[in-house]
């Protein structure tokens, strides 16, 4: 707890696009290594000198890309906490971000407690001891809001199955312990029996974490890419949805350059709204770029929403388009139906067989909600139905389950070569885990079962 | 009338089994001691069990051994019968447990504290301690004599304001019938010591030529040569044997039916008893779906023919528990010699002491054993080691001893002691060590025997065993790295095919090999490869091999400990004082005085936040 490695988003969340995951810690450099592929092979992450940066691949456990990063180093003394510093840009915002913590926090690091690398910031003499009861201040605050959101997310569903399966592994630890304890009163332990009950106990959690894979999108939300030649009127939908003016509405086509994000919730589910730079094949050299852009962002998108123009008619650049969003889950919307309609509906219809196609008129304000319903569906589509909805993990959540889960699978690799006081010890650590979050302690319980199971005594 | 006595450097109150090993410590670190108790049939006597050893208990008495005590010793020298129990449950957990015989138990404890340099031995009951500016000066007996004294170690047991209770009948006394000491008590709280309120109990005691032995299932003891010390001769005397038996359904119908008399449910008796040691009644009415529990009837020496009848401690009516013992296979003509009682008791609230087991308050006055809240011989006697050496070091000026929850099952019991609330007796349990594996029964010695000889408790004869000890396990050691064979290894190959244990793929030395479950280290003894064939290294070596991936993981775990245990809080530190401190934070801090951040985190109700602000005002401090 004093200095091992710990990780955390560091910026706000659902503010801005990019967003910071960052790592503090003695060997943060050579255990991030483990999943970060510089573009530049020779530039592992941990052979760079501080305060520099690299350009590469964020990897998940199954090597499959998270995202383009960008990776920061500063190495100890010299870093925000005087400890080796890793920060992580995450292109792809708090979305992504999440995302890499999650692949981080597999490595051996751990979610940073509220307010640590302030103090150790602190503790390192890198901030001034003018700025103690500042840091002080910072350490409850946010141990107070975590708190707080630590137990509204321990009630409803999850709380039910964290508590079965921290009672699976309290009965079984229990009888091994008293087994051990008091070998006179307490029977010897049937380890098939606790094969089984482990295997129970390991598919419990593989459930959860399976399950929450699915309603992760409640937790963070899905990216929305609205794309289609300049002028279609992506802004103004764009605007139309927020209800606010941010982007800037013009007529002049390819002002919109680069990408701006907007973060609104859609049937409860939180939305990132990205407009898109016009798509269009052009000699401007700027404009190639925010094309460049927007490719990408089509491929990082949850979903598409493809603006057409009713009065413009489909053109050759419109079906160019059309090919780059192939494969992506997306919904056409033919805008501007208040003008002179170039295209029938019948063409329409006959173009795009089988796709979901809305009309509207951004400017009379007709379609929109149609297509706020058909995104909802579209998310929840494959998903589960929102009544269905039992297990939301959070990271520290996800990630006390998935090493819980790591030591009961020990636990079950070596039962049956190794004697009892092994197989307790991998027992011990994984209620220790699930005690992180239910925040009981781990011993008094294994006693109190010991006592209440058995009868001991002479 | 008060007169001056004496003078000592050393009083220990109570001659159990804390206070026998107090006694011993601080004579033997040269300090004059006075060893006072109520009555010289006490001395070292065992009330309860005729049993030492079994799970966490048995690494007690080898530390406490390893240190230089004497528990190990003296009951290698008073037993009927030792064996191993657990012996299939793991390395770290496997323990010796021994039948003791009560009486050569007490004598051969009594034959030690009379030859012992530096000891005065007294039958006195001591009624008050006096102190003079927070600081022990004396003591004073019932009978009038003042002993002035630099440091007084209380190991009063169950005796203070002791009450017996047997079904409607209760009664002031100590245990089997002593004097109960009515006074002390009133003197620690005028001291400013908070006392609570304990209980215990313990079964009838029969007469052996009253059992009928025909109706039981034997428990034979061990046929190795087992014993607790390494310094003891190997044992050679007959052991004996114990027997099972069990309570009917007619049993629980009696108990059930005098329920309305038993004092556990009619309110007489308030102190809190143990859960791990429940009354036979306790049992009956929880566990009321069992309709036999198991029953062992023990032998209590080899010189008498009472025998004590394991599982049926109680304080029914003498009637009642007659009825119940006749109702039970093999003891339908039963005759008691001593009826079950429980008993009630004041102790003193272990938060009160340092890691030392010195109270905060009071300079020079230490508690240790039951007083302390603790139950069993093994706990009472680590705690009176570590107090007669800590009194000791004290009366020589020197820093306190003090051993780690990573080093020895002694450091986490009084760990727990100064860190957590009590709320009924405490005992060991391995369940309690985060390192067992690191704490076993096998390397007590290793781990503490260098630290008893400079504190001075190791004698020449146990250094020099330890020291041919070591060097015979680096020799094997190193031998069973060097030592190694190829796949075209003819002796080999053929040993394990005979063991059922793959063939050889590249050469592999015999540490390796010995990591094969279904590989024993004396097999390569039979096979000529090593010459040592002293059980207890090659089981030492075996561990070593066959758990040195569990070993490495838990010595990891230890570093991390470490880390936060090192780094310590002043002992005057004022938690009030610390900006951004929870109120329960403070109000817990306060009370309990962790020394250290790691002390700090165990107590219970203290989160990571307040331990971050901690280390924030401490840093400031240090700044300033
Ligand atoms: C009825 C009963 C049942 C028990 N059951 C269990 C059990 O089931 N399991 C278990 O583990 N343990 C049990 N115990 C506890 C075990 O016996 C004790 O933990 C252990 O003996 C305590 O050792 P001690 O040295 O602290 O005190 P004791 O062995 O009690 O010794 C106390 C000593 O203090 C002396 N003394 C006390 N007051 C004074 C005074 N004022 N002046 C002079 N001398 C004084 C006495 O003479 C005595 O020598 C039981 C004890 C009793 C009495
Ligand atoms: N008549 C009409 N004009 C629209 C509609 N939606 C957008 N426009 C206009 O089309 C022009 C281009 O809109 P803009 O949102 O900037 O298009 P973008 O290049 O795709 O982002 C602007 O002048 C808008 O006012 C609509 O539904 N009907
Ligand atoms: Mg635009």
């Amino acid at each position: 707890m004093l200095n091992d490695d710990i990780a955390a988003i560091s910026t706000p969340p659902g503010e801005g696009g990019i967003a910071i995951v960052r790592l503090s810690g003695q060997n943060v450099a050579e255990k991030i290594s483990a999943i970060f592929k510089p573009y530049n092979p020779g530039k592992r992450i941990e052979t760079r000198d501080s305060h520099t940066l690299t350009l590469g691949w964020l990897l998940d456990d199954e090597g499959d890309i998270i995202d383009e990063v960008l990776v920061s180093i500063m190495k100890a003394p010299h870093s925000y906490t005087g400890e080796n510093v890793i920060e992580i840009n995450c292109h792809g915002g708090n979305i992504v971000a999440q995302r890499c913590l999650e692949a981080i926090l597999a490595l051996d690091i751990r979610l940073a407690e509220a307010g640590e690398f302030t103090r150790r910031a602190f503790l390192n003499g890198r901030l001034d001891i003018s700025q103690a009861e500042a840091v002080i201040e910072v350490i409850r605050a946010k141990s107070e809001k975590s708190l707080k959101l630590a137990i509204k997310q321990l009630t409803g569903h999850n709380s039910q199955y964290m508590t079965a399966i921290e009672e699976q592994l309290l009965k079984v630890n229990a009888h091994i312990q008293a087994s051990i304890d008091f070998p006179d009163e307490v029977g010897d332990v049937d380890i098939n029996e606790v094969s089984s009950i482990l295997a129970g106990t390991e598919e419990i959690i593989e459930q959860m974490l399976e399950e929450s894979k699915r309603t992760d999108i409640y937790r963070q939300g899905i990216s929305v890419a609205i794309i289609g030649k300049p002028n279609v009127g992506k802004s103004s939908l764009l605007n139309a949805l927020l209800r606010k003016n941010r982007a800037i509405v013009t007529n002049i086509p390819g002002t919109t350059r680069d990408t701006i994000e907007e973060h609104i919730t859609i049937g409860g589910i939180p939305v990132k709204l990205i407009d898109t730079a016009g798509i269009r094949i052009t000699e401007d050299m700027v404009e190639q770029l925010g094309v460049k852009k927007s490719e990408e962002v089509i491929s990082e998108a949850d979903l598409v929403i493809w603006v057409l123009d009713f009065a413009a008619g489909i053109t050759e650049e419109d079906m160019e388009i059309y090919n780059k969003i192939a494969g992506k889950k997306r919904i056409v919307l033919v805008n501007k139906e208040d003008l002179e309609l170039n295209i029938s509906e019948a063409e329409l219809n006959k173009l795009f067989t089988g796709e979901r196609i809305i009309k509207a008129s951004v400017k009379e304000d007709s379609g929109i909600k149609n297509l706020e319903k058909q995104i909802a569906e579209i998310i929840l589509s494959g998903q589960v139905k929102q009544d269905d909805l039992k297990i939301m993990l959070n990271m520290r959540q996800k990630s006390a389950l998935k090493k819980a889960k790591k030591h009961i699978h020990e636990a079950q690799h070596i039962m049956h070569t190794a004697p009892l006081d092994c197989l307790a010890i991998d027992l011990e650590l994984a209620l220790e885990s699930i005690g992180e979050l239910t925040g009981k302690n781990i011993k008094e319980e294994v006693l109190n079962r010991i006592f209440h199971d058995f009868c001991i005594g002479k | 009338m008060i007169y001056e006595a004496g003078s000592y450097d050393v009083v220990v109150i109570g001659a159990g089994h804390a206070g026998c090993e107090a006694a011993l410590a601080a004579s033997r670190m040269g300090c004059r001691t006075l060893l006072v108790t109520l009555s010289m049939e006490n001395i070292a006597l065992m009330p309860c069990n005729p049993s030492v050893g079994g799970p966490a208990k048995a690494q007690l008495i080898r530390e406490i051994d390893a240190l230089g005590g004497e528990m190990g010793v003296n009951i290698d020298k008073a037993n009927i019968q030792i064996r191993i129990i657990n012996t299939g449950k793991g390395p770290a957990v496997q323990a010796l447990r021994a039948q003791a015989d009560k009486y050569e138990y007490h004598k051969e404890m009594i034959k030690t504290l009379l030859n012992q340099r530096n000891l005065d031995l007294l039958m006195a009951e001591v009624e008050e301690i006096i102190t003079a500016e927070d600081t022990v000066r004396s003591i004073i007996t019932k009978t009038g004599a003042k002993y002035n004294c630099k440091t007084v170690v209380v190991t009063s047991g169950t005796y203070l304001k002791g009450r017996i209770i047997i079904g409607d009948i209760a009664f002031s006394g100590g245990p089997g019938n002593q004097f109960p000491a009515e006074k002390l008590s009133d003197s620690l709280k005028d001291m400013g010591l908070k006392l609570g309120r304990f209980k215990t109990g313990t079964p009838p005691r029969i007469d052996k030529k009253s059992v009928n032995f025909d109706a039981m299932e034997e428990q034979p003891g061990d046929d190795r040569q087992l014993r607790f010390s390494y310094i003891s001769p190997l044992p050679d005397r007959k052991q004996l044997s114990c027997w099972l038996t069990h309570s009917t359904p007619e049993t629980h119908q009696i108990v059930m039916d005098n329920l309305d008399r038993a004092p556990m449910f009619t309110g007489v008796i308030k102190g809190q008893g143990p859960r791990y040691c429940p009354s036979f009644e306790d049992k009956v009415v929880r566990f009321s779906h069992k309709d036999s529990h198991q029953l062992f009837v023990e032998p209590e020496g080899r010189a008498t023919d009472e025998m004590y009848v394991q599982g049926l401690n109680t304080s029914l009516p003498e009637d009642v528990q007659i009825k119940v013992l006749k109702s039970i296979p093999g003891l339908e003509d039963v005759r008691i010699i001593r009826t079950g009682y429980a008993i009630e008791y004041d102790y003193v609230f272990p938060s009160q002491l340092k890691l030392s087991l010195e109270t905060k308050n009071i300079s020079g006055l230490f508690t240790a054993g039951q007083i302390n809240g603790t139950s069993g011989y093994e706990e009472a006697a680590a705690q009176g080691l570590m107090a007669g050496i800590n009194a000791a070091l004290k009366v020589h000026g020197r820093d306190s001893f003090i051993l780690k929850r990573s080093e020895a099952y002694i450091g986490v019991m009084i760990d727990d002691l100064v860190t957590k609330e009590l709320d009924e007796p405490y005992r060991l349990l391995t369940s309690r060590a985060e390192y067992r594996l690191l704490l076993r029964q096998d390397n007590a010695d290793l781990r503490l025997t260098e630290k008893g000889r400079s504190l001075g408790l190791v004698n020449d004869f146990r250094w020099q065993i330890f020291q041919e000890k070591k060097k015979t396990l680096s020799e094997l050691i190193s031998k069973l790295h060097q030592a190694t064979f190829t796949p075209a290894d003819e002796v080999i190959r053929e040993f394990l095919n005979s063991k059922r244990s793959a063939p050889l793929k590249d050469r592999i030395s015999l540490w390796e090999l010995l990591r094969r479950p279904e590989i024993k280290i004396q097999d390569f003894y039979y096979l000529g490869l090593i010459t040592v064939n002293d059980p207890d290294i090659l089981e030492q070596v075996e561990i070593q091999a066959k758990y040195e991936g569990y070993i490495k993981k838990q010595k990891e775990q230890v570093e991390r400990f470490e880390k936060m245990e090192n780094k310590s809080l002043p002992a005057d530190f004022d938690f009030s004082e610390v900006y951004g401190l929870s109120n329960e934070a403070r109000q817990k801090l306060d009370k309990f005085k962790p020394i250290s951040i790691g002390q700090a985190l165990r107590v219970s109700g203290i989160n990571p936040a307040d331990i971050n602000v901690l280390l924030i005002f401490l840093e400031t401090k240090r700044r300033k």
